[in-house]
């Protein structure tokens, strides 16, 4: 594959900011280059000729494991709120929203 | 210039089951905050989702129920988006391989049957809840991955009335599948509109506006009808319409813009690596074929053949199946469809309504709306006298007594003997040697006079007819 880059900064400005993240210019052109080189890595997919193929959604044959429609109670509201930075009641508490 | 209204509905639809979509934590509602969370559905770190198989089946027998094509090749997918309610960071939701694709879905609109298609239906689920309070919000995550199903129609509505009949048709569907409880004001059923319009004849697609969150069948019709007009005054003044995302404000009757599509709709969706694919093969959706129940419009053709109802009527007795059940089983009981159906839109309606009670617990059963008619066909009991017992059950007092028990309990069987009529009449001619001379004389018409007073020295039970007779004959002179 050419080493040419796969992806502009404008894809890395668009991703940042749809994952909520800030970037600095040089990490705008860090993640540039590095993304780029990922997707030259992977890109080498790109010559197995998968023609008639159907794609796959995961790398095995295995198929979903059901589970029977039984309530099990697995922890107390005080228990999951427990990591939270801000709790009110028993209602996590937020930054605000609107 | 005339303008088309193009609609398409998306309709959520809250699953009826016990548990969440991927966890084992109840669904049931008005529980304390976070009460029913676990690592699963608060997304704590590694923690996996294992599918609920209850939520496939309902899946396939709703789109059994809507004619559609059951995909064997399912997979869930993630839907990327940013907000407090949603703990993963995405919804998972199917996108490219929902479980059903293409079917129809008929339904009445003013008597008319109609037919509009169904794209497709995936399994997904709901977010948490937040309240939001100036400087903070709260996140309440009960409802976090509760099951949905998604209701997607083609865009095949041309106004906003045939969207709701739709819409109250396909409540009534899902109630009778058991799938869903159809609550509106819990939000447990609600809808998404796509609104746009074209001047008629022509064939390109205006472009579109969606309206979230709709929640009454009266705000599916005012909202679409509120959304085309703006659109097409927009137009008609040189505007554009732009595509974007605007809320129904039922208060004013108006839409307000929520998000322009472009920004806020790169939902970057991809298949979830923690979910394994789903097969669904033939062998299911037998199964769950067999299950599938009579459908409310079946039903309704059913009850105008077969009991020979009007086509209102038989709307009203099939829109929920519990009344359908109660309707055939008094039918089918005092073997008089006809009177069956006019106690239930009459007299049973009118006492529900009054004490806010549904079907299911209605005070009079079936079984004793049944013998009430039996009894009247049978001239046991006049139609008045059937009235008055009718509102004396309803009061709730005689439950677990016969319709045959009240009657004689409370001695309301009609008269028929005629020796005691005779009786009664002689004292009513007695008392009233006048207007008996009246009658004689020609003057017919206190004829109703005598009915009444003998009626009412009988408390209402003589039999009509026999009554009528035997006054006729006695006022003509024949002692």
């Amino acid at each position: 594959m050419s080493s040419q880059s796969q992806i502009d900064k404008k894809t890395i400005q668009k991703i940042a900011s749809l994952a909520q993240l800030a970037l600095t210019a040089k990490e705008e052109d860090l993640y540039t280059t590095q993304l780029g080189q990922i997707l030259n890595y992977v890109s080498q997919l790109s010559e197995v000729n998968t023609e008639n193929i159907e794609p796959m959604v995961t790398a095995t044959e295995m198929l979903v494991t059901f589970r029977e429609d039984e309530v099990k109670k697995m922890l107390t509201p005080d228990e999951v709120l427990s990591n939270a930075p801000e709790r009110s009641g028993h209602l996590f508490k937020v930054p605000p929203v609107l | 210039m005339d303008y088309e209204t193009i609609v398409g509905l998306e309709v959520h639809a809250q699953l009826l089951t016990n548990t969440k979509l991927f966890c084992a934590c109840s669904t049931e509602f008005g529980v304390g905050d976070n009460e029913n969370t676990c690592p699963i559905c608060t997304a704590m770190p590694g923690a996996l989702p294992v599918l609920n198989k209850r939520v496939v089946d309902f899946a396939i027998l709703t789109g059994l129920a809507l004619n559609c094509k059951i995909r064997s090749h399912n997979v869930f997918a993630r839907k990327n988006y940013f907000y407090p309610d949603l703990p993963k960071g995405y919804q998972i939701s199917q996108f490219e391989d929902p479980i059903c694709v293409g079917g129809k879905l008929s339904f009445l609109n003013e008597g008319k049957e109609e037919t509009i298609g169904i794209t497709r239906i995936h399994m997904e689920e709901d977010a948490g809840k937040s309240t939001h309070h100036g400087t903070f919000s709260l996140i309440n995550l009960n409802r976090s991955s509760v099951p949905l199903l998604e209701i997607v129609s083609e865009p095949d509505f041309r106004s906003p009335k045939q969207a709701a009949e739709y819409m109250r048709y396909l409540r009534s569907v899902l109630l009778y599948l058991g799938v869903c409880d159809g609550n509106m004001e819990e939000g447990n059923l609600r809808c998404d509109a796509n609104v746009s319009v074209r001047k008629k004849g022509e064939t390109k697609f205006g472009t579109r506006v969606e309206i979230k969150n709709i929640n009454s069948f009266r705000f599916v019709e005012k909202a679409i009808e509120y959304e085309a007009g703006r659109q097409i005054d927009l137009i008609e003044s040189g505007q554009k319409v732009s595509q974007e995302t605007r809320l129904y404000d039922p208060d004013k009757n108006r839409t307000i813009s929520m998000r322009s599509k472009e920004e806020a709709h790169d939902y970057r969706y991809f298949p979830d690596p923690d979910l394994l694919p789903i097969s669904v093969d033939n062998q299911w959706v037998e199964k769950i074929k067999n299950m599938l129940p009579e459908l409310p419009l079946e039903k309704l053709k059913r009850f105008m053949k077969e009991y020979n109802l009007p086509q209102y009527d038989s709307e009203i007795l099939t829109d929920k199946k519990e009344m359908a059940l109660y309707f055939e089983e008094v039918a089918k009981n005092s073997k008089n469809p006809k009177a069956a159906s006019n106690w239930i839109m009459g007299d049973l309606l009118r006492i529900l309504n009054e004490q806010k009670k549904d079907i299911t617990q209605a005070p009079i059963t079936a079984r004793q709306l049944a013998d009430l008619i039996l009894n009247i066909d049978s001239a046991k009991i006049s139609g008045k006298i059937a009235k008055t017992l009718f509102d004396e059950l309803a009061t709730g007092k005689h439950a677990g007594l016969s319709i045959d028990e009240i009657i004689s309990k409370n001695n309301l069987a009609q008269v028929t003997d005629t020796k005691a009529i005779e009786v009664v009449i002689d004292k009513i001619m007695t008392a009233n040697s006048g207007q008996v001379e009246q009658y004689r004389a020609g003057k017919e018409k206190v004829f109703g006079f005598f009915v009444g007073q003998v009626m009412k020295e009988m408390k209402g039970q003589g039999n009509p007819q026999i009554v009528n007779d035997l006054l006729k004959k006695k006022l003509k002179g024949g002692e």
